[in-house]
């Protein structure tokens, strides 16, 4: 079975945000693997050891997401392919990333595919379900089981709470929601045998692509921080008084009861 | 510059879902003097035409068949696009709930189009529709125009006020036959989890429960202290894996995203996970016995102590206030 994953590297949301220069400011931040795709990649990975194929990783990035890739494979993925756009595209969105990936994917023999529900930075939730359309595959987002039987697959869907249990056939397009499973940590032998496992670096023209093909059909004209709350007030005194004291400022002061 | 905006109106248990109308409200923004068209899809939909026309859409085109009772990417996806090649839209408009995230990143797709997820606000500045959404798991925002083709959006639900409905209006609805194909991916079984009350995402008020609230029938106070506000009952994670409530009332990254007016937090700490799905609240408690919890650092009021004596207080408190009022 021909697995492939789709991984982003993102900022690591419990860091401090500060912006410089109109920018996410990312001197020195933390980067990490999207947490939803690290679910993608422990469950391609369980899927390859129960029916056998070969787990590809994907990012569009820049040289950086190298190292969430070999984490990656670290944990135990066979391939990694990075399309770094770096060099080629000025103005990028989920329309470009999508449009790259797929690109890559349809010149591929693909049985599954297992993106993230959503990354934890830019948040659309865009890039799975626009990769399935464009390969004409049928996809079900956020999934919390995965049961393959030869070309069967049975799915659960979470849908804000309810499950849907959900019968499709490979090829498929999956997003990992968080329940899916507990990925595992990359063991010191799994790094040690990553660093030599393929790693292949695209370029657009790579793609037969040129940078009109996926200009962007967004454009961010601002990035803000919301503004700073003051702090909040932190009752004291006998608890009683404190309850009312709440309850008149929630009443009064806030005006929301 | 006047465009045609259709709007995705959402059903659920036989009523339009509240973030509908406020998509109508958002899809006249983007109209600036076009029309909006109103969309219904489902088995038998278009007795709700007329509200959708009452809040705001200028007409309404409705699709029914037999295999749209229940949500399908497949089977919406064909309904919409026949919508969409009829009326030629320059602008769509969904709710950012869980159907609208699943169906508009393929419809986008499938026009070669942009698409502007989760926006929280929408305004006309400087000849532009500018979107403003939250980013970064809600600790930054951008705004975001559309630069080349349709202009597509969906919009987080309480945040965009809907219109005052206006019981005299009334429009056309009409109906589009449309011939649905094989659905690739077949529901076998919906396991609903009856959320009892207040939908959750449309909540004025919220009482949410974390860890600290220790066990099922700890919920049982947070449930009264609802009551009495006319509110819905929420969770974290901590209180789903725990099995305390169940993940139906989940609100965060992974759960429910909600902008109550009042959003009370109860031995939750404060995970960046979990603020991602509440932060935007107009109003923020939070009842914890740690004062180091990072909670506190968005609350804009707090109150350090135990949750089993603090909230029963409060519930006494709001019913005098009640009686009073
Ligand atoms: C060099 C560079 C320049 C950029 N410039 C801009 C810019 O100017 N403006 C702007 O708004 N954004 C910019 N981006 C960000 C990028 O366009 C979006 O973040 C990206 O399209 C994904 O959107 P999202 O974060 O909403 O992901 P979602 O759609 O929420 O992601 C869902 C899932 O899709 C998959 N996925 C998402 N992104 C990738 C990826 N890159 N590679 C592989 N799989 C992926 C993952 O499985 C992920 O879990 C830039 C990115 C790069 C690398
Ligand atoms: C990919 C990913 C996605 C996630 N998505 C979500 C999500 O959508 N939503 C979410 O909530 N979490 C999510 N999490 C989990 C999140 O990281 C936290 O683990 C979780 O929010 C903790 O729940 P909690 O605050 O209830 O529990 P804890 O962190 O254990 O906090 C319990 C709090 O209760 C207080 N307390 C205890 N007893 C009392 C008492 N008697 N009175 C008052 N206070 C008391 C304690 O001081 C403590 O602050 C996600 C995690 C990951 C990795």
């Amino acid at each position: 079975m021909n697995i492939y994953v789709l991984l982003k590297r993102t900022f690591d949301t419990e860091e401090k945000i500060t912006i410089a220069g109109g920018k996410i400011n990312e001197d020195g931040a933390e980067f990490i693997i999207n947490p939803y795709d690290e679910y993608a990649v422990e469950e391609a990975i369980q899927v390859r050891d129960a029916h056998g194929g070969e787990v590809t990783v994907i990012s569009v990035g820049n040289e950086e997401s190298e190292k969430q890739l070999r984490t990656a494979l670290a944990m135990g993925a066979d391939k990694a392919v990075l399309v770094n756009i770096e060099d080629d595209v000025e103005a990028s969105d989920q329309y470009t990333t999508a449009k790259i990936i797929t690109q890559y994917l349809k010149d591929q023999e693909v049985d599954l595919i297992i993106a993230g529900n959503v990354a934890i930075d830019g948040g659309s939730g865009q890039v799975g379900p626009r990769v399935a359309e464009s390969l004409k595959i049928p996809y079900v987002t956020t999934i919390t089981k995965l049961e393959i039987e030869g070309t069967k697959v049975t799915v659960i869907r979470d849908v804000e709470g309810d499950s849907e249990v959900i019968e499709t056939t490979l090829p498929l397009l999956v997003t990992a929601q968080q329940g899916l499973n507990e990925p595992r940590y990359p063991s010191l032998p799994g790094i040690m045998k990553a660093k030599k496992k393929p790693l292949e670096e695209l370029e657009l023209d790579d793609l037969d692509l040129e940078e009109d093909d996926v200009e962007a059909k967004t454009k961010t004209i601002e990035i803000y921080l919301p503004p700073k709350k003051e702090a909040g007030k932190l009752l004291t005194g006998d608890l009683h008084d404190q309850v009312k004291e709440l309850v008149t400022l929630l009443h009064t002061e806030a005006k929301v009861v | 510059m006047a465009r045609k905006v259709l709007v995705l109106g959402e059903v659920r248990d036989g009523t339009l879902r509240n973030v509908s109308f406020e998509a109508l409200s958002a899809g006249k923004t983007i109209a600036e003097g076009g029309e909006v068209v109103g969309v219904l899809v489902g088995e038998s939909v278009s007795a709700l035409g007329q509200e959708l026309i009452q809040y705001g859409a200028n007409r309404v085109v409705v699709v029914e068949h037999a295999k749209l009772g229940q949500y399908t990417s497949d089977g919406y996806s064909q309904a919409l696009w026949a919508v969409i090649e009829e009326e030629k839209p320059e602008g769509i408009v969904f709710g950012h709930t869980a159907l609208g995230k699943d169906l508009s990143p393929r419809i986008a797709g499938k026009l070669n189009s942009g698409l502007i997820s989760d926006a929280t606000a929408i305004e006309v500045a400087g000849g532009n529709v500018v979107f403003t959404r939250p980013i970064y798991s809600g600790k930054a925002f951008e705004k975001k125009i559309v630069t080349d083709g349709i202009i597509f959006a969906t919009i987080r639900p309480n945040n965009i006020s809907a219109l005052q409905k206006d019981d005299s209006l009334s429009g056309e609805v009409h109906s589009l036959t449309v011939d649905i194909k094989d659905l690739r991916a077949i529901i076998k079984e919906v396991v609903r989890k009856a959320s009892e009350g207040v939908d959750l995402s449309e909540a004025k008020v919220v009482i949410a429960g974390g860890r600290g609230v220790k066990s099922e029938e700890g919920f049982e106070p947070l449930k009264e202290l609802a009551n009495i506000l006319g509110g819905a009952v929420g969770a974290s994670r901590g209180a789903c894996d725990a099995e305390y409530c169940d993940y139906s009332l989940q609100i965060g990254q992974t759960g429910k995203v909600v902008t109550p007016d009042l959003y009370i937090a109860c031995g939750i700490s404060g995970a960046i996970q979990h603020l991602a799905g509440m932060s935007n609240s107009k109003v923020i408690v939070a009842i914890n016995k740690d004062p180091e919890a990072n909670i506190f650092k968005v609350a804009d009021y707090g109150i350090v102590g135990d949750l089993f004596e603090v909230v029963p207080l409060l519930t006494e408190e709001f019913k005098k206030l009640k009686i009073n009022a």
